[in-house]
């Protein structure tokens, strides 16, 4: 099916299950216990040996020497692979750096080696005993000393021009340049990277933990060089992924290479001390906003420029992606810049691009509004835009920002919030911040099979994944409206690339995308039910487990009585999303409190008001708004991959060094979705909602900060020891 | 004052292993270095362990954690391996009443214990009031925290019934009050990066009966 | 980790005679730092003594005043204690600002004493460290050192000690009892139980090969408001920034020491008369000869501050 004209009337516009809160049905699995993750699966053909991973111990070099012998005559060891043993292997397209070294090290703890051994603990053992000669060579690990040689990005990431930045910025009114630092980050999932292999002849089948299972196939057949008919990759529970597990990682890699070695299947998860450097991260970004206002706050002028870093072949952070669209203005600028570093592989995690431009972006829009004199909610408003504003002739498809940050103003009691550094309760300073959120809306073609069975049951079969945003539940709610039946007559099976190719887990496009899918599929399967059921042409209606077409009813289960019924097909888009700008919006607001001793920030309050089209599922939609902001108070307050610039390395990289928020760091949370349908997205007339709930959090936070101490920091995070020389005397 | 590693030779030839094995070897005094690896087995010991009732008889390298032995021995893999180093508390289970990591602590140091894991509170059929509560309240997204969080909330509960005293309890010459607040800050070593934690906190409320 | 046997002690002196007699055998309680360095390789022992189950689990009144706390008392139950709560609230305090429940379960007092730096370096095996591997040289120098120490380290060790408990103990001049391997025992005060690292890293306590601690004495109460104020980066479970363990008393006197800044807990007795004039008098003293690095000099002032605020919340 195509989607190339804004959808009409269809049968989810009867919500009666889409839209209604429904609790997760893979939920009581989840809670006792019983959803099998990848290293946890049963159903494997043989006991799997156990695989432990050697990193690289350092960042840039050749490997001189490598001497497994000791490890291979530990007990219980099977196998070493190493790249002497390990065969040719390719790339996949998506990974920078290669999945295991050999004999160069591109980055630190790039997997060197895996041991197998009949254990865990005789394979961990005899990692140690590996012995690895590197020849170290020196690399460009500091991002702010490689910044000036950094080049523009080019493609879709080249820089943009609109009008006479230059001219109209010096010659506005009110101007304001500053620059902006957000750091390393990591996505620290709590289940790490794990996959089991096993191969039948020269078939592979992977138990792995992975946000989109095609590329994932594709790209470990790549690596493998081997046909990707061969690979089948069942992923149907996700412990968290966040982007970090969107591409092919070791894990999977070494698993297939050391079933292949030992002839059995192998079970490998990355250590966790491994994770930060081995895998990907957020790169880090120096940003530079100049904005330009007349006195009447409109913004005339609006340049964002950043400068990040990768591997070699690696690409940018486009944290200006946003200011192309988010406010208004005729003179504007943006570019990217690029530098090599080699540090670990850096790509995308949650919002890349938005996530760490609105953290700068946002707090720059709170700093123009008081230079301008005017509250900042208002400056935003002023400076909406319904149309894209490098290219006017391109309305927004839906676009509520301005609802967004009234309403979230009127119900945080924004009118309450005093001048910097007023708010006072005890040791307390106290403040509120504002930001809009913004994240661009993206369709992915996404097909599905649906089974109609003989007792009326529907079975949804797709390549899907659900990493914890609802994808089980949204699908079955879209199946259950389409074919009229309860929910419980729904089966979801996702995950497994035997099934028709989804639009997988990222970018916020999976519940959108993939209920698309869906939708796409089960028309086809009413048009067969009703052919089945020998009812004429009309228009069919699926309510309460039976077919009505004028005055013929009929059980849905009649149609599948001599054999189950089979649709499949796939959602395709025309070129609306050219035609309209298609995004998301929203305002985030903080409540803060500084301790005015030592710094230490609490997070009192936040809400969180979003316009993403139709909401499929208000409880999975608000669990991942609320995850985001969590993130969101991470990303502002302490998340921080530090860089070793002598060693070129994450010195924090475990659960104790780099610190993600706690219970105690969130208290409770309120989210607002505006009751919206976009009919220019897809029939679904939803958009995504788990990156939009992270955009604009951290410098929602910050400009909280600034507000309960005045002292404005620009570098994330706000750790205490930014601004403690300048919290003023105590006594 | 050199300060040793400031700088690094273009081409500077370090010799490492996984553990450092050129930098590692002998820790100090009182730790001998190990010998060769001996070919032999490595050493191994039988436990007794009660798995949710169950008695539980097994024979593991003296090596294996608790949480190993559940997840590969028992077979009961709800309790999750997040970092098998104690920062996370993916793997919480209760013992003799009691909830620790089960990443760190031995098997063989648990003869006789009663052990707790998800699997031993509720059955998705039957689930226990606290795992009712996440399900109803959405208190997870992508599960892998959750039967920690659950042992953990559960445990709390009992905690706080005790009247142990929290880092959060004013005065904590007196037993702790049933807030959420108390609540939020026991459940910290359980940590969620999908960020359900507003979520849990309702859930917990809810099952301990007061306003969240 | 590597293989090791293992057995239960029956006995402390027992524990003591094997520790001092086998090559590579470390005493094991509550386990929760001795088995996530074993997983590293960091520590190495070959065989392990189980001295869980010798009875060394109880708080007991000493005649004439004060708490014996044995050394296996997991620190749930020494914070939860009701004479701690009452005489030495700022041990529990302390106790309950560290780690996590779960961990606390099953932490103990002797093992929180004994517990290693949470120096990142240290904790890195690929690099130098002169704690783990002695003459290795110190990463941490011209490293990431935010959480490193500024007072009592030397060109060879910039570690800090992690404990919250051990800087309450060090407030209410708690002494560590042991027994040595024949059988005699002593009582050493937690002043001289860590010991700074001078050219010594690897050496962290004054306990001889094989001596085990059996409890931790704490003398009569001294009555005062007891504050234990921990500063980090987020709410809870993480290691201090800074820490003050504070006991002070109605006319203004009192004790003070510093969790987070160096490699023992930080008291310095002269300090504290200084009280009366003021945080930053106490601080300059504390800190006399202090050497921060770059990362972590942000931490002499949060320190004044910290104590500035346990100042005027025991005025409160």
């Amino acid at each position: 099916m195509k989607f190339d004209k804004p959808a009409g009337t269809n049968p989810i516009d009867r919500m009666a299950v889409v839209g209604r809160p429904t609790p997760r049905i893979d939920g009581p699995l989840k809670v006792s216990g019983k959803a099998p993750y990848a290293y946890e699966q049963q159903d494997v053909p043989g006991k799997p040996a156990y695989g432990y991973i050697l990193g690289s111990a350092v960042a840039k070099g050749t490997i001189s020497a490598i001497d497994t012998t000791r490890a291979e005559r530990a007990p219980g060891v099977l196998s070493v692979v190493t790249h002497r043993n390990a065969g040719k292997l390719g790339k996949g397209r998506m990974n920078t750096a290669h999945l295991l070294a050999g004999p160069k090290v591109e980055h630190y703890h790039q997997a060197v080696a895996v041991v197998v051994a009949e254990t865990f603990e005789q394979a961990r053992a005899a990692a140690s005993l590996i012995n690895v000669d590197y020849a170290r060579e020196s690399g460009a690990f500091d991002l702010a000393a490689a910044r000036a040689g950094a080049k523009d990005a080019t493609g879709s990431d080249a820089p943009t021009s609109v009008g006479d930045f230059a001219g109209a910025f010096a010659s506005a009114g009110v101007q304001l340049d500053q620059t902006y630092t957000t750091p390393d980050q990591s996505h620290a999932m709590m289940e790490p990277h794990a996959t089991i292999a096993a191969w039948e002849g020269d078939s592979l089948t992977i138990w792995t933990s992975n946000q989109m299972i095609n590329w994932g196939v594709k790209e470990l057949a790549a690596t493998l060089q081997m046909p990707p008919e061969k690979v089948r990759l069942i992923s149907p529970y996700i412990g968290g992924g966040f982007g970090g597990k969107l591409f092919l990682r070791t894990d999977a890699v070494m698993a297939a290479l050391s079933a292949r070695a030992v002839k059995r299947p192998v079970k490998v998860a990355l250590q966790r001390p491994l994770i930060p450097n081995n895998t990907t991260h957020r790169p880090a970004t120096i940003q530079r906003i100049r904005i330009g206002c007349g006195s009447d706050g409109r913004i005339t002028a609006i340049g964002h420029e950043s400068w990040s870093g990768d591997l070699e072949g690696g690409g940018p952070e486009a944290a200006t992606q946003q200011t192309k669209l988010l406010y208004a203005g005729a003179n504007r600028m943006t570019a990217l810049r690029l530098a090599v570093l080699d540090l670990p592989e850096g790509n995308a995690m949650r919002a890349p691009g938005e996530a760490p431009g609105l953290m700068a972006l946002e707090v720059a829009m709170d700093e123009m509004a008081e230079k301008l004199g005017m509250d900042p909610v208002a400056f935003r408003v002023v400076n909406d835009t319904q149309v894209d504003p490098e290219d006017p002739s391109r309305p927004f498809s839906q676009r509520n920002l301005v609802r967004c940050l009234e309403e979230g103003a009127r119900r945080f009691g924004w009118n309450r919030r005093k001048a910097p550094g007023q708010g006072r309760e005890g040791r307390w300073l106290v403040g509120m911040g504002v930001a809009a959120a913004f994240r661009n809306n993206i369709n992915g073609k996404s097909g599905a099979r649906v089974r109609l069975d003989r007792a009326g049951g529907v079975t949804v079969e797709t390549d899907m994944t659900d990493i914890g945003t609802g994808t089980y539940t949204i699908i079955a709610q879209t199946a259950a409206e389409m074919l009229g039946v309860p929910l419980a007559k729904v089966t979801v099976k996702l995950g497994d690339s035997a099934f028709p190719v989804s639009a997988g887990s990222g970018g916020q496009w999976g519940a959108n995308s993939s209920t698309s899918g869906v939708y796409a599929a089960c028309v086809k399967l009413r048009d067969m039910v009703v052919g089945k059921l020998g009812f004429g042409p009309g228009d069919a209606q699926f309510e309460g487990g039976q077919v009505r077409v004028g005055n013929r009813v009929a059980d849905i289960a009649d149609a599948a009585k001599g054999g189950e019924l089979v649709a499949e097909d796939t959602m395709e888009y025309g070129d609306l999303a050219k035609t309209f700008q298609q995004s998301t919006f929203g305002a985030h607001f903080v409540e803060a409190a500084v301790d005015r001793y030592t710094g230490e920030t609490r997070i009192r309050r936040m809400l969180a008001v979003c316009a993403a089209g139709r909401i499929l599922n208000p409880i999975s939609a608000r669990s991942q708004v609320i995850g985001a902001m969590t993130m969101g108070v991470g990303g502002a307050l302490m998340e921080e991959l530090a860089v070793d610039k002598r060693f070129g390395f994450f010195v924090n990289h475990d659960l104790a060094g780099y610190e993600v928020p706690v219970h105690m760091d969130i208290p409770h949370q309120d989210v607002v979705f505006l009751d919206e349908a976009d009919d220019k997205v897809s029939p679904m007339k939803a958009k995504g909602v788990g990156e939009l709930g992270l955009c604009g959090v951290g410098a929602a936070v910050a400009n909280a900060v600034y507000n309960a101490t005045g002292i404005r920091v620009r570098e994330y995070p706000l750790t205490l020891d930014k601004y403690l020389d300048r919290l003023g005397e105590v006594a | 004052m050199t300060e040793g590693y400031g700088a690094i030779s273009r081409r500077d030839v370090l010799k490492t292993g996984a553990a450092g094995a050129a930098i590692a070897g002998s820790i100090g005094p009182g730790q001998a270095a190990l010998a060769q690896p001996d070919p032999a087995a490595p050493p191994r010991a039988a436990v007794g362990l009660k798995v949710n009732g169950q008695a539980v008889r097994l024979d593991l390298d003296t090596r294996t954690t608790l949480l190993d032995a559940l997840r590969e021995h028992v077979k009961l893999t709800g309790t999750k391996k997040g970092c098998d180093h104690g920062q996370c508390g993916a793997c919480t289970v209760i013992v003799n009443g009691r909830r620790i990591n089960s990443c760190l602590t031995l098997a063989v140091m648990h003869e006789g214990d009663e052990v707790t894991t998800i699997e031993g509170l509720g059955t998705p059929e039957s689930l226990h009031p606290m795992q009712a509560a996440f399900v109803e309240h959405d208190g997870y997204q992508c599960g892998y925290c959750t039967p920690g969080q659950i042992c953990s909330a559960v445990a709390v509960l009992e905690e706080i019934r005790a009247g142990i005293p929290s880092h959060v309890t004013a005065d904590v010459s007196k037993p702790a009050p049933m807030t959420t607040v108390e609540m939020r800050e026991r459940m910290s070593g359980n940590i969620c990066r999908c960020g359900a934690y507003s979520n849990i906190a309702e859930a917990m409320a809810d099952v301990a009966g007061v306003k969240a | 980790m590597r293989p090791f046997t293992y057995e239960k002690a029956t006995s402390a002196q027992d524990a003591a005679a094997k520790a001092a007699a086998m090559p590579g055998a470390r005493f094991i309680a509550g386990g929760t730092n001795l088995l996530d360095l074993m997983k590293l390789e960091i520590e190495t022992p070959s065989h392990l003594i189980d001295v869980n189950g010798l009875g060394l689990d109880r708080i007991e009144e000493i005649d004439g005043g004060g708490l014996r706390i044995g050394a296996l008392v997991r620190n749930t139950d020494l914070a939860a204690d009701q004479r701690v709560r009452k005489d030495y609230a700022v041990l529990t305090r302390a106790l309950v600002a560290g780690a996590s429940g779960q961990l606390r379960n099953k932490a103990t007092t002797a093992g929180n004493l004994l517990q290693r730096t949470r120096c990142p370096y240290f904790y890195d095996t690929n690099m130098p460290c002169n704690k783990r591997k002695p003459g290795s040289g110190c990463a941490a120098l011209g490293g990431f050192s935010r959480q490193l120490g500024v007072i009592g380290t030397s060109d060879a060790c910039i570690a800090t000690h992690p404990s919250d408990m051990a800087v309450a103990m060090r407030v209410l001049d708690a002494s560590v009892e042991t027994i040595r391997p024949d059988g005699t025992t002593r009582a050493i005060p937690i002043a001289e139980f860590h010991t700074l690292p001078g050219e010594t890293p690897h050496i962290e306590t004054a306990l001889e090969k094989g001596e085990m601690i059996i409890s931790v004495a704490l003398p009569r109460p001294r009555g005062g408001t007891h504050i234990y104020r921990k500063v980090r980066d987020r709410a809870s479970y993480a290691f201090a920034l800074v820490s003050v363990a504070a006991v002070i008393q109605r006319d203004g006197k009192g004790a003070v020491a510093l969790g987070g800044v160096a490699p023992k807990p930080w008291r310095v007795e002269e300090a504290e008369a200084l009280l009366p004039q003021g945080p930053k008098a106490v601080a300059d003293r504390l800190f006399a000869g202090a050497r921060p690095r770059e990362d972590n000099a942000f931490k002499l002032t949060l320190a004044q501050r910290t104590i500035a605020s346990v100042m005027a919340e025991a005025k409160a």
